[in-house]
């Protein structure tokens, strides 16, 4: 059971990072597949669906960067879908349709409550981390539900979608996909960029043994509290994708089961490995539409496979192929 | 080369007072060492000295500074090291990842997003030195948690080195190590004197009167005794509550 976690010889961890890169190459190859083969399949209602995973992996990942490389398990991450899918209602209503300033707002506010809630969910640990960012999570959740000029909440519709330098997205449902695709990669690049730098060492090596860091000179908090904006202002961009591919925002998108689902898409697709957290989005949702359409128990059965997944493979997808040899890299 | 006084240094935890009104001065250069029966609280001292422990009165002070109310990693960055009695490093790090993070803590910001660390040459080379000092160079790459005791050990101290310290505080460093590997332990702890000033913990008796220049005796918290090692060696009180009278003929 702990048998990925423990032993591996020298030199395999250079591999398995290769192995992972790969393994998010071969997604991406399949993600920019995908719109082609629905158009063949006469089924582009696929290609909006894709989207609304995309954005999901874009968020499982940034909230694997605390959780996977940081050991903070975030339970109000929804808060900053929030922020990301509320910045695009906002300023639409304001008559600014650029997604690109609609990011940036979302990434403002994010990084803001990000700094200051970060600050004091910091002062604790382990369990109570967790709720304490829960309890700010609904702090958020019950700001946008009383926020009636946006619809509180019911939410609210968006007339058109936002448009990329000029170009408008509405009614473009490919474009918007390899937007949210491009966004995906560039931001996966950041993330493992981030993870094998100087700052990412630190970042891991807390959540291997903080007090060693300590005695090394590193103060913890200004390292996991960086951390966890730069989780904040990226789980922010899928909210502003969200809010583009179902052109509507409601405070639905920040509740406390969504910040659950989100753990759940990086435990599934395994913690601290980032390609994993993007498999486990895509996996999660499909199982959801899936199970969804078989059972309406269909999240006791989603629970069992967890239970099953945690038990077997604590590295969760990512583990078991590893362990198949099915995920190798070559350096 | 720098010193250490401590001054009326106290702790308790509860209804137990572990240190008690403890004064120590470590002169510049010298190998000081503490020794003392279980549970005489040199590991509380040890904590309280580098800032892991917050102490309820009395002052630290490092070469001329107070630093009694400075968290652990300012007093690092000012030169003061620890190791721990029982090994506290990354397991999932390889040692010499161990090490370079030692190293890249005072070596420029570790606010740096994007060049991979891995390559850093002027951070493993750094590493590659405190490792060879400690002897565990030829298992640089090795996962710590694949490492065996000994080697523990001696990563313990690699990662202290790596810090670059101007006083040492090393907690029973030998413990459960023996044989051959003690001894190269005591040589090399040998080398650092006159380098580095070192508080010493240690119950092996044979390498604290081969290394130590001084010898301050702690029980139940209070120092009973301190001074030369054959001063320490031959006071009565010592003998009576330590050293055992067998020990002290021995010698
Ligand atoms: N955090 C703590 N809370 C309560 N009591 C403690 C704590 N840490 C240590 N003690 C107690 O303080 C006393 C001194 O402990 P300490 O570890 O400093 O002794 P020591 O001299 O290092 O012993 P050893 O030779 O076994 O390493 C012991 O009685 C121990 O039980
Ligand atoms: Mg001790």
């Amino acid at each position: 059971m702990t048998e990925t976690l423990t032993a591996p010889a020298a030199g395999r961890a250079p591999r398995r990072i290769a192995g992972r890169v790969k393994a998010a190459a071969c997604l991406f190859v399949l993600f920019a597949l995908m719109p082609p083969l629905a158009a063949a399949l006469d089924d582009p209602f696929w290609i909006l669906i894709g989207t609304r995973f995309l954005a999901y992996a874009i968020a499982a990942m940034a909230l694997d960067l605390i959780l996977g490389y940081g050991a903070m398990v975030s339970f109000g991450h929804a808060a900053y879908l929030g922020f990301g899918t509320y910045a695009v209602a906002i300023l639409s209503s304001y008559g600014i349709h650029d997604l690109s300033l609609q990011i940036l707002a979302g990434i403002a506010v994010s990084a803001l409550f990000a700094l200051v809630t970060g600050a004091i969910s910091l002062r604790t640990r382990g369990v109570y981390f967790i709720m304490i960012t829960l309890a700010f999570g609904q702090m958020a959740f019950f700001f946008f539900i009383s926020l009636s000029a946006y619809g509180g909440d019911d939410g609210y519709g968006l007339t058109q979608r936002s448009s990329l330098f000029g170009f408008d997205l509405t009614g473009r449902d490919g474009a918007l996909y390899y937007v949210t695709l491009a966004l995906l990669i560039g931001l996966f690049a950041l993330c493992h960029r981030i993870v094998n730098s100087r700052f990412g060492r630190v970042l891991t090596g807390i959540r291997e043994n903080p007090v060693r860091m300590e005695a090394v000179g590193f103060a913890p908090f200004r390292y996991q509290l960086t951390a966890f904006i730069i989780s904040g202002c990226i789980t922010s961009i899928a909210g502003v994708i969200l809010a583009n591919q179902a052109q509507f925002v409601s405070p639905a998108f920040m509740s406390w089961h969504r910040s659950g689902e989100l753990i759940v898409m990086v435990v599934l697709g395994g913690v601290g490995t980032l390609a994993g957290p993007i498999a486990g989005a895509v996996a999660a949702l499909t199982l959801e539409e899936g199970l969804g359409a078989l059972s309406e128990h269909w999240k006791l059965f989603f629970g069992l496979f967890l239970v099953l997944m945690v038990l077997f493979s604590p590295r969760g997808l990512t583990g078991l192929l590893e362990k198949t040899g099915l995920m190798r890299g070559k350096s | 080369m720098t010193g250490l006084t401590v001054r009326n240094l106290n702790k308790s935890f509860g209804a137990l007072k572990v240190t008690d009104d403890v004064s120590l001065e470590v002169a510049p250069g010298e190998l000081h060492a503490i020794i003392g029966p279980n549970g005489a609280g040199k590991t509380t001292l040890i904590s309280q000295l580098s800032g892991q422990l917050a102490s309820d009165s009395g002052t630290v002070n490092l070469g001329g500074r107070d630093i009694t109310r400075m968290p652990m990693p300012g007093r690092v960055r000012l030169g003061l090291a620890r190791s721990f009695q029982i090994t506290s490093v990354l397991p999932g790090f390889t040692a010499l990842e161990n090490v370079a993070l030692a190293v890249q803590a005072r070596k420029g910001s570790s606010f740096r997003f994007f060049a991979p660390v891995a390559t850093e040459a002027a951070l493993n080379d750094a590493a590659m030195r405190a490792l060879a000092e400690a002897g565990l160079d030829d298992r640089a790459h090795v996962l710590a948690r694949s490492l065996s005791h000994g080697e523990h050990r001696r990563l313990e101290l690699a990662i202290a080195l790596a810090t670059d310290p101007k006083v040492l505080l090393l907690d029973e460093p030998l413990a459960g190590v023996g044989g051959e590997d003690a001894d190269a332990f005591v040589d090399r702890l040998r080398r650092f004197k006159g380098r580095l000033t070192m508080v010493l913990i240690e119950h092996d008796m044979d390498a604290v009167f081969k290394l130590a220049d001084r010898v301050s005796v702690l029980v139940y918290g209070q120092i009973i005794a301190s001074g030369a090692p054959e001063d320490v060696r031959n006071d009565p009180a010592v003998r009576a509550a330590y050293l055992g009278d067998e020990h002290g003929e021995a010698a």
